[in-house]
């Protein structure tokens, strides 16, 4: 082992190298394997090859991309067809599945975290971009295509070039009102949505430090519109209290054996990255996005910017062509763009914390716009009735349902429709993405529900002076 | 998979950057098999507009297109294998962009698709080019790394490891099996070394 200074990407990558070969791709072991419904075209090629899932007790399913978040006892038969390909595929290869009528059923970076599943110092792989997440714990977790999902399957390794390392640190302290969604989609307006290509991301500095899990997950989540391979958090305090006495982690005296293992997981002093990028913590406001991809953001007080100003010819275009898809006009206030409906949920933005946001602004008013909210899983759910903030979205006016990536997506028949404009806690703001001709604004979730209360993009700050956030 | 050595055939300008995944394959046409074949989903709600760059799909004067020439950020987003499916099944073996989502370039190698990268400046001269906008041949050479098209010569980049996949037609299943000596003798240390890695309830 070598005694240069290294990454906490090094780290991970070091200890799961199983061979390298002369070429520079190295054989991974993994540590997890999620599955969901997409991953029947994998399961298919293993099944054309005659062969078995290798490991098993490493691999888990759960049901969230296409699921029903209400009625669940009318789905439509394609979409039943789906979850029940799931249940058939992971039975056959005996592989334990959190399904529809599971307690722990959810969107499964949410899900799975909160199982304790994922733990520091993992390799874990899904079929899903958003992988990334899991990075929150200090584990190097990245999405993966088909064929590599059904590599996974076949052999519980992966091949991989090591990747260049990109060291992000948020410097100083957030401003109240300011959130991980807020870094998140200021990085990526900074660096662009394939700025970090090619690149491991560490997310670093004080900023981080301050974060909940919750908050880093959030952060972590957004990696791969940044273009990384992955995002991830170096593990501390606040990483192993989330997990102590969590269902799958370690207990007694294998927790404490894995902690001392765990605290080794920082990048030393003098590593080397490739990249460095510091964005001041106090410098960052509450952001929203004005066009189709996730780089288009801007602070809540700025304007629509003018393509005629944009240098570049290709980003010119890209923003001349996001404005005509998304029916506005240069020069416009952020503030002055109305909505048709809100959406909280998707694995970005529906934890307890997030809903805990949201009600906070959203407490004693009403929405004038209708909305969806889907809490990340169906524990997060019961927790949040146990605390009385589904009546704060009942009566706000905002339809409370079950688990899933429903309006994310659009896959389960969660859509927006048409021309419609959605004030949205998720992930993407693709065209189409929550539904054909559907125009997404990527948000907070706390400014999401002040969207909700007046109609239009706003500003949350001032809806939360004299309640606690 | 079926190794490609060399492409030539007329190609498609896309003048669009940031075409995601979900461009590439809208998510409600992911429920049906492969063998169904993905080709006509391929950018199916932009090429429905026959004024978009999209709708180049469709017209008789780029018919039997393999290659594909877009701005940067091809390919980003959703990991869905699916978008690679679609623009395989329309014919497509070869993506020419400044920039490829990682995920969506693996994806592209492991089905034969070469993700071949171009500076900003050439795809801009490709894309304004009057052969290629008038459904002209073009070549492109992988061994050599690069594309012609008229008197016009490119060339472009490819991770080295992809590229010798792409010319082999490699199987990584095979290949990794062929390492199962060294998978045990992983796995066996790895049990000593992190006991605490396998998950228990």
């Amino acid at each position: 082992m070598s005694s240069a200074p290294r990454t906490i990407i090094d780290k991970i990558w070091d200890a799961h190298a199983i061979a390298t070969r002369e070429d520079g791709q190295t054989l991974l072991w993994i540590d997890r394997h999620l599955l969901h419904e997409g991953s029947f075209h994998a399961f298919d090629q293993v099944r054309r090859r005659g062969a078995k899932v290798a490991r098993p007790d490493l691999t888990f399913g759960v049901a969230d991309h296409y699921v029903p978040t209400r009625n669940r006892e009318a789905i439509a038969p394609d979409i039943r067809r789906m979850v029940d390909q799931l249940v058939e595929n992971t039975t056959e290869h005996g592989i334990a599945l959190f399904g529809l009528d599971d307690p722990r059923q959810g969107i499964v970076h949410v899900t799975v975290p909160a199982q304790g599943l994922t733990l520091p110092g993992l390799t874990i792989v899904c079929g899903d971009s958003h992988t990334s997440t899991h990075g929150a714990f200090g584990a190097y977790a990245f999405g993966i295509g088909a064929s590599e999902v059904a590599h996974v399957m076949m052999t519980q390794t992966l091949w991989q070039k090591r990747p260049k390392r990109m060291r992000v640190r948020v410097e100083g302290a957030l401003p109240p009102g300011s959130t991980a969604k807020d870094i998140a989609l200021t990085f990526i307006a900074q660096v662009g949505a394939d700025g970090a290509r090619g690149h491991a991301i560490e997310y670093a500095g004080p900023v981080v430090r301050a974060l909940s899990m919750e908050g880093r997950l959030t952060l972590c989540n957004l990696s791969i519109e940044s273009g990384g391979r992955l995002g991830l958090v170096a593990p501390d305090e606040i990483t192993f209290a989330f997990l102590r006495g969590r269902p799958f982690a370690p207990k007694g005296e294998a927790f404490a054996r894995a902690v001392i293992d765990w605290r080794q997981l920082a990048s030393d002093r003098d590593a080397a990255f490739d990249r460095e990028v510091v964005i001041d913590g106090s410098e960052i406001a509450p952001v929203v996005t004005w066009g189709v991809s996730p780089e288009q953001a801007l602070p809540i007080s700025a304007t629509v910017p003018d393509p005629k100003l944009i240098l570049d010819v290709s980003r010119a275009e890209a923003a001349r062509d996001a404005l005509t898809y998304m029916g506005l006009s240069p020069g416009m206030k952020l503030t002055d763009i109305r909505i048709d409906r809100v959406f909280i949920g998707s694995c970005t933005n529906s934890r307890i914390e997030d809903l805990r946001a949201a009600a906070a602004i959203l407490a004693g008013r009403r929405a004038v716009v209708p909305g969806l909210v889907s809490p990340g899983s169906a524990t997060v759910k019961k927790q949040a009735e146990e605390e009385g903030i589904d009546r704060v979205f009942r009566d706000a006016g905002l339809e409370w349902v079950d688990s899933g990536c429903s309006m994310c997506v659009g896959m389960n028949g969660d859509l927006v429709p048409a021309g419609e404009r959605c004030a949205s806690t998720t992930n993407r703001n693709f065209k189409g993405r929550q539904g054909q001709g559907a125009r997404t604004h990527l948000m907070s979730p706390a400014m999401v529900a002040a969207a909700a209360i007046t109609g239009h993009l706003t500003d949350m700050r001032p809806l939360l002076e004299g309640r606690a956030p | 998979m079926t190794p490609l050595t060399i492409v030539e055939s007329r190609a498609i300008p896309l003048a669009l950057a940031n075409v995601d995944t979900d461009q590439l394959i809208p998510a409600r046409f992911m429920k049906r098999p492969r063998t169904e074949g993905y080709g006509p989903f391929l950018l199916h709600d932009l090429r429905v507009d026959p004024q978009s760059e999209a709708s180049r799909l469709d017209d008789p004067a780029f018919a039997g297109a393999q290659i594909l020439v877009a701005r940067r950020n091809f390919g980003s987003g959703s990991s869905r294998e699916a978008a690679v499916y679609a623009l395989a099944d329309y014919g497509f073996r070869c993506i020419l962009a400044p920039s490829f989502g990682d995920i969506f370039a693996s994806n592209a190698v492991k089905n034969g698709v070469l993700p071949a990268i171009i500076s900003e400046a050439d795809v801009e001269t490709l894309l304004n080019d009057s052969m290629l906008r008038s459904g002209g041949l073009v070549h492109i050479d992988l061994a050599q790394q690069i594309l012609r098209v008229g008197n016009h010569v490119v060339e472009f980049e490819i991770e080295p490891v992809w590229k010798t996949q792409l010319l082999n037609g490699w199987d990584d299943i095979d290949m990794t099996r062929s390492y199962s000596t060294a998978v045990a003798d992983f796995v066996a240390h790895d049990a000593q070394a992190r006991p605490w890695a396998t998950p228990s309830l």
